[in-house]
């Protein structure tokens, strides 16, 4: 029984948290460390500061790492499962609802119209979340040249159809970084 | 089959977002573009939408395309397919690899992806902004005719997060810039 309630309530938390977070999973950040860690105290800070940090170097949607994980450390399996499921309801049942009439709302001229001005501002948010991405690179010789090239690839691909897959860029870029710290490892001893 | 398909591939669009949201954009413009599940104009649209409701952009766009290519049970599955694999891996660290992140090997590979990751994202703003402001550059065509609408709005929007910023000392939340740029296009190309 008890086991149940906790179970509920991570996912009537985390539906919470789905629910009133717009523009993806940076502005969850502190909505989650309000929920989760101050009010209910489920997880201490640096915890919390720590599943962060590592939700941006696995795999997937931010909030769903945070989730997983929150949900894990509260009750295991099971309440990562509840967890993640809370968190993706509100977009999914939102979402859903919206693609059935999203031709027919397409259809009226106003929202057309209001759409090739969401445009711009979908462009505007693309490029200032790259900037700002770019922005926390350190500024060596290695990270600006990945960054150039692989911006120069998914233009090539776009620009003038090239064909291979992105996931090819990230598996590179991957190696690049293995084999970066193998050469500095060899540069040192050869230092030494 | 469809409903296989549609796992399968947000399955990988899951597996190779690194960073947010925005990490999977280059993927799925990729993916549902090549296989003509999505026009380049509704894949942007519907960026849009995704911006302006709640929740994670990856699982929005996932629930999106799957209704669309094959209702319910798609969104159902393409949903799954994109969660899955962050919920995977994490559940993993959680559970047995505790030391994951200092681990030097898990340092030095992310070391190479964010800069890609940034890259990527940069080159499809660049791309998404060019098809607004100078259409017809996609198509290699020659003369450019740059959409003075669109540049308008774009000035619109530049100036009005530039006095947020000076005036109020805060960003342009998403939201508000969507809803702004929705009046400016409502006003530019309506009246």
């Amino acid at each position: 029984m008890k086991r149940w309630r906790q179970l509920a309530e991570l996912f009537r938390v985390f539906f919470k948290i789905g629910l009133f977070t717009f523009g993806g999973g940076y502005a969850m950040i502190s909505l989650i460390g309000h929920e989760v860690g101050e009010r209910r105290g489920w997880i201490d800070g640096d915890e919390l500061a720590e599943v962060f940090a590592i939700a941006e170097s696995t795999p997937g949607p931010i909030a769903i790492n945070a989730a997983t994980y929150v949900g894990y450390r509260r009750s295991g399996v099971a309440g990562g499962v509840w967890a993640t499921l809370g968190v993706v309801m509100p977009s999914f049942v939102i979402i859903y609802a919206i693609s059935l009439f999203f031709e027919r709302f397409m259809a009226l001229s106003a929202v057309a119209n209001a759409f090739r001005g969401i445009q711009v501002a979908v462009a505007f948010l693309i490029l200032r979340a790259g900037l700002r991405m770019a922005g926390k690179l350190p500024r060596r010789w290695f990270e600006m040249g990945l960054c150039a090239a692989a911006a120069g690839a998914v233009l090539g691909i776009n620009a003038f159809g090239w064909r291979f897959s992105t996931v090819w860029l990230i598996l590179g870029g991957g190696a690049a970084g293995l084999l970066h710290r193998r050469a500095r490892q060899l540069g040192k001893g050869a230092g030494q | 089959m469809k409903l296989l398909g549609l796992f399968a591939v947000f399955f990988k669009i899951g597996l190779f977002t690194f960073g947010g949201g925005y990490a999977m954009l280059p993927l799925i413009q990729q993916e549902a573009l090549s296989r003509g599940w999505l026009d380049a104009e509704s894949l942007y649209r519907f960026i849009g939408v995704c911006e302006s409701t709640p929740g994670p952009i990856a699982v929005n766009m996932a629930t999106f395309v799957g209704s669309t290519r094959a209702g319910l049970a798609g969104a159902a599955c393409a949903t799954l397919g994109v969660v899955l694999p962050a919920m995977i891996v994490m559940l993993l660290i959680a559970a047995v690899l505790k030391g994951f992140r200092q681990n030097p090997w898990v340092r030095a590979s992310m070391s190479g992806i964010r800069p890609v990751v940034a890259g990527m994202i940069l080159a499809v703003g660049l791309w998404t902004a060019t098809r607004c402001l100078l259409p017809g550059l996609e198509d290699g065509g020659v003369p450019l005719s740059p959409d003075v609408r669109q540049i308008a709005i774009a000035a619109a929007l530049g100036g009005a997060t530039l006095l947020w910023r000076k005036v109020l000392k805060r960003d342009f939340s998403p939201i508000l810039l969507i809803l702004f740029s929705a009046a400016c296009g409502v006003a530019v190309y309506g009246l």
